[in-house]
This record gives C-alpha cells, structure tokens and sequence, in this order.
C-alpha cells in the first residue's frame, strides 16, 4: 500500500527547495523586523557605549595631541643617545603651548604612567619655561632634572606617538614594557592587577559552591514536597529575586555590624565571648553574595529536579539499591543539566559585583567591578579602567557562551 | 516526611535531616529581607534587638525630607518609563523570535538577553561615556534609556514563555475569519499573552525601580533616585531612615510579587 502510494507521488520538481525558501523570504523578514526595533534599541544604548567605552583600553591621544612638534624632531633620533637640540626646542615650543592651553597636566599624567616622576619633570620644565636663557637648551633640561639627557626618557615619548597603547592592557595582567619596548613582568610592587583578578574569580568561585552546597538540599526538598507545600517553599525562594540587591545588602550591613544583630544573637547565646569582626571582611561579603545569588542556583536544579521521573528511584529500590547508591548512581546523574546552568549563572553574575562588595567589604575584598569604578571616579583613568573592563567582559563573555552552549538561552525563565 | 512506606529507620532519619537543613536555608534565604521592617519602626537610632520603644519618626523623616521624596518620585518615574519603552521593544521582539523561520535566532537571543549577566559597572560606565558625548548625562532621558536596555531581557524571556503555551492555530483561524494580522494580534493574541506582558512589565519596574549602579553614575543631584540616595547615605553614615527607605522598597518589591502571582493563578484558573 505504502509502496504503491510512494511510486504513485510524483518526483519533486528540481529547485523545489530553494523555491519554498524564496515563498517563505517574506514571513522570515516580516519576523526580524518585529525585533528590529529592539535589536536597534539594544545597539545603540547597550552594545555600542560599551563598545565605545571599551576602544579607550588601546586609545593613546595625550602625547600625539600636545606634542606635536617634538614627536616630529623625534624622527630620525636613533634611540640610543641623547635627542639633539632640536629635540628640546621643540619640546620647549611644544608645552609653551601647553601651558597656554592648559594641556600639560593631562600630558605629565598620561606620561607618568609609564615612568615615574614624568609628571613633576614636564610640570618643572612648564613653571621654568620663561627662565630659560638663550642658548642651548638641552644643558638648561639637564640642569632642572639630569634625568633630560637620558634616552630612556625619550623613548617613552616616542613611544607614546602612536595613537594606539598597549599600556593598559599589559598593566591590566601586572606587564609592562622597559625603555627598549619589550614586554616584562612589573615590579613586585607594583603588581596587583593579577591579585584582583584571582580574587575576583576566587570569591565568585565561593559563593558558586556555597550555593550549591546550601541549594542543592533546598531544591530536592521542594521538589518532593506535596504541591500545595512545595508552591509556598517556591514562593519563598522567589520572593528575594523581586527584593532590591541594595535592600537585601543594607539587611547584611545591619546584620554583620560589630554591633549587629549576628553579633548580639552570638553573645546572648554565649557561643562568642567578644564581638567578631564581620563586616569588611571576606566572609561577610561572600555571605551576603550567597544569600543574594542562592535563588539563581536554586531554581535550574528544581526545575530538573521536577522533571525526573517518581518511579525511577522506586525501581532502583526494587532492584535492590541501597537508598544512597539510588540516589547518587540514578538520580543525582540528571540533576547535573540544572546544577550547571545555577552554577554558570551564579559565576557569571558573581564576576560581575560591586554594591555587595563595596558595602560590606574591607579593600582586600573589593573585586574588578569595583576597581573599574575607582579608576573612573577617582582617578579618572579611564585608560585602566577600560582595560580592566575588558578582562572583566572576556571572562564573562566565554562563561556565558558556554551557558548558551550547555544551556541555551531558550531555557532561561523567570519563576 | 513525604517518604514511602517502605523506607527504612536511616532514610527517615536521613530525610528529616535534610528537610531541616532545607528549611534552615530557606530561612536564610527569607529572614534578611524582614529585618529591615522593626529596625524602621524602632525609635532608636541604633540597630539593635530588641526593640525598647517603637516609632513612625523615621517614616516622618523620610516623607518631610524633600531629598527622599524626591529621589522617590525620580524613580517612580524612570521606571514607568523605562518600563513602556523595554515593554514595547521586548513584545515586540518576542513576536518576531517566536514565529517559526525566525533567522539567526540564537545570536539575537544571545544578544537580547547579554544585558541580564553584562557586569553592571561596564555598562554604567558605557552609558557615561556615550551619553555624555550626546549630552544626556544627568538627565531623565539617559537614565530612562539605559534603564530600559537593561529591562529588555527580561520582557523577552516572559513574553517569550507566554507564547510558548499560545495556539497558533488560533492566528490561523482569526485570519481565515477574514481580520487582517493586526486585527488578529488586537482581538486574538493580544488578550491570551497578556499575563505574560504583564509579568515582563512588572520586572521590568522591578528593575528599573531597584537598580542603583547605572544611576549613580548618569543622574545629577536633580535626577538622584532613590536607590542612589540609600547607597550615599549607607556609604557615609547608615542611620535608621535609610531602614525605612529600604522597607518602602521591599514593600513595593513584595507588591509587585503578588500582583504578579495573583495573575499567573488567574492565568491557570
């Protein structure tokens, strides 16, 4: 019957595919257009500003902007002796400029990055500028700061021609580049950026596992509770997800504070017999970044949870399994899609803090997001800033492709 | 506790033992969230338990300080706008994502829903660099844009799982029924999404409302909403009014939570 119908149909005609795919051209474009809009909305506030923000990690404009003529004279030097005297001149004409336009403080900053000293040295030569003698003027240099006659120094202002650095990206993992251009590792002293970013990845690590280890438990018991019960245990895991993070991190400064409730409970119990240092601690940051990310781990797990079969651990038992062997060879197994994708969120999010940081703890727990806002609010460099954004924007870019790849971004809901 | 009749001595000490710890961590979970309520209320200043004497002066503080109600009216504000724009775009996005032959659509899904887990500070940090170049730091428009980007996922998401349940026979039947596919979306789809659109609207206040790192960088004193207000006052001094700016939040926060499960039990009703 089968055959006769199959030999009866005829053969599609040739270019049928590609014939259906033209017919269907029009609902597939009426379909973007309907999220053009957001797609447009998103570039233009989101992606966009950040990307823009992000260019400045590379951009170099201070020395190329106010030291025109110098980096010109700086053409044919080799390197390796002292610039000419043309190279001083024009450097004399170069921040005469400046200081009339009120550019040399921006440029002694941005040279002062890369050598120490630069700032007071360019803003010495500005205040002396109208003492300068005829005559030559690499000797009147030297005899402000020795330091004129170096070629070292000069090389930096070389350097820094470029319109693009790699100044803040190497900074950003503790490297930096000597005199000649090549690529080191900075001084003990001076490296700390590598110390942030562990640290970072250290403590979103903490509260990753202690969300599990807390949520996993909280899961299955939701998960096996009689319906009415388990809808109001549900409400309650939903509930801090609607409750601002500000709010819920002020609940953690009252609760940790030296005269806090934990340690008023603490001692009333007579469990402590002096008040303990909570708050600016790392253990007060990663308890409160584990109250706040617990529901994000915990709804995943529950909704896999849910979806596992009653009978099979019946059937193990039956079987003859252990209670324990039954739950950790045939039940925990399919449980690992959901503990997956509550731990990459928890991460994700984890890398990303600064409120919770910033309020409850000390300056050894301040985390990349917090150093980012530093450098912008007080230091204005922005520079630093962008690179460190970067790094920051690497790692949670590849954790969230790995999401959209274990996961999906279908399958992300919301209670 | 909701064992089998079969279980054996140690499962059932087993599991008792786990649902007390669940119900520990469920407390953990829920108990920070109320503290904030009898500290607001208590006529010290100090937070301290337990509570000697009990008062409204730090609600009266907060309602005759015009910097408080002000950076509240400034929130409400923002949120209902950015609240429109994201509830706009992201429905309107959901649409196109859920009809079958959408192109490319895990990238634009990828790209819809990066606002959710993008560090905050970057974006913050963005929006004052771009915004600025276009004069739109300390202003109501630039917060109400970049509040919107980041409420857009969450529309999409709920909008999306609304119209994972829709029939689209029914498109089909409004159509053959001779309305046009505006008149189909108005009289057909429209009224059966609608929980979900306004489930996503509803997060999307709840962030806007809550968020405190993108204004702190684009608003002005003028703008300042109430979020920012708390996270200043927090840095310099925490003193009892910020616990009661904190619990007018929770209590919006924990409104709009029933509303929206009072919808969602409609829904299935």
């Amino acid at each position: 019957m089968t055959e006769t119908l199959s030999l009866s149909a005829p053969a599609p005609p040739a270019g049928l595919g590609a014939a259906l795919r033209r017919a269907e051209r029009p609902n597939r474009l009426r379909a973007f257009a309907l999220a053009l809009p957001a797609l447009l909305f998103l570039v233009v506030t989101f992606a966009a500003p950040i990307g823009l923000f992000l260019t400045t990690a590379v951009r170099n404009p201070e020395v190329r902007a106010v030291l025109p003529q110098t980096i010109a004279a700086l053409d044919g030097w080799d390197g390796h002796s002292t610039p000419g005297e043309e190279a001083f001149i024009a450097l004399a004409a170069d921040l005469a400029r400046a200081k009339e336009d009120n550019t040399a403080a921006a440029l002694g900053k941005r040279l002062n990055y890369e050598s120490a000293g630069m700032r007071s040295r360019i803003m010495s030569v500005v205040r002396h500028l109208g003492n300068f003698k005829d005559g030559a003027l690499a000797p009147q240099f030297a005899a402000l700061d020795p330091v004129w006659a170096s070629p070292d120094l000069w090389a930096v202002i070389k350097r820094n021609a470029s319109p693009m650095t790699p100044y803040y990206l190497l900074t950003s993992v503790d490297l930096g580049q000597d005199a000649s251009g090549g690529i080191a590792r900075v001084e003990e002293s001076q490296a700390v950026f590598l110390d942030i970013l562990g640290r970072t990845l250290w403590i979103a690590g903490l509260v990753t596992v202690a969300t599990l280890v807390l949520g996993f438990p909280t899961a299955y018991v939701v998960s096996l509770a009689p319906s009415r019960i388990a809808g109001f245990l549900l409400l309650l895991v939903l509930l801090p997800l609607w409750t601002s993070l500000l709010v819920r991190t002020t609940a953690w400064v009252v609760l940790l504070q030296t005269d806090g409730v934990i340690n008023q409970a603490l001692l009333a119990l007579g469990l402590t017999t002096e008040k303990l240092q909570l708050m600016l601690t790392r253990f007060g940051t990663v308890t409160a970044m584990t109250h706040i990310q617990l529901p994000f781990t915990i709804l995943p797990i529950l909704s896999v949870m849910k979806s596992i079969p009653e009978g099979q651990m019946r059937a193990a038992r039956s079987l003859g399994a252990p209670p324990f062997f039954a739950f950790w060879r045939v039940y925990a197994p399919q449980t690992l899609p959901g503990v997956a994708a509550g731990c990459l969120m928890t991460f994700i999010l984890s890398l990303g803090y600064y409120i919770t940081p910033a309020l409850v703890g000390g300056p050894r727990d301040q985390m990349m997001s917090n150093f980012i806002a530093t450098y912008i609010n007080r230091d204005l460099n922005w520079g630093m800033a962008a690179a460190l954004a970067g790094l920051l924007l690497v790692m949670t870019l590849s954790i969230y492709l790995a999401f959209l790849r274990l996961v999906g971004a279908e399958r992300i809901k919301l209670g | 506790m909701w064992l089998p009749a079969y279980a054996t001595r140690g499962e059932r000490l087993c599991r008792l033992a786990v649902v007390t710890f669940a119900f520990a961590v469920l407390a953990f979970l829920i108990g920070p969230l109320f503290i904030v309520f009898p500290l607001s209320v208590s006529k010290d200043p100090f937070f301290t338990f337990p509570i000697q004497d009990y008062s409204w002066r730090w609600y009266a503080d907060f309602f005759e300080n015009p910097r408080w109600t002000q950076s509240l009216v400034n929130s409400l504000v923002a949120a209902l706008f950015s609240t429109a724009l994201a509830t706009l775009f992201g429905t309107l996005a959901a649409l196109g994502i859920s009809r079958p032959g959408f192109p490319a659509r895990k990238a634009v899904m990828a790209l819809m829903i990066s606002p959710m887990i993008m560090p905050v500070v970057i974006v913050a940090v963005g929006a004052y660099m771009f915004f600025g170049a276009l004069g739109l730091t300390n202003t109501r428009t630039g917060l109400v844009l970049a509040h919107a980007a980041l409420s857009i996922p969450f529309v999409v998401v709920t909008v999306l799982s609304a119209l994972s349940t829709y029939d689209t026979n029914l498109t089909r039947a409004g159509a053959s029924l001779g309305a046009g596919p505006v008149g189909v979306f108005f009289a057909v789809t429209l009224p059966l999404i609608l929980p979900g659109i306004v489930s996503g609207a509803l997060l999307a206040f709840a962030v806007s409302f809550d968020e405190v790192i993108v204004a702190l960088f684009l608003t002005g004193a003028e703008q300042r909403t109430l979020p920012v207000q708390m996270f200043s006052g927090i840095r310099d001094q925490i003193n009892p009014t910020i616990m009661a700016a904190a619990s007018l939040l929770t209590t919006v926060s924990i409104a709009l939570f029933v509303v929206l499960n009072l919808i969602r039990r409609v829904k299935r009703a």
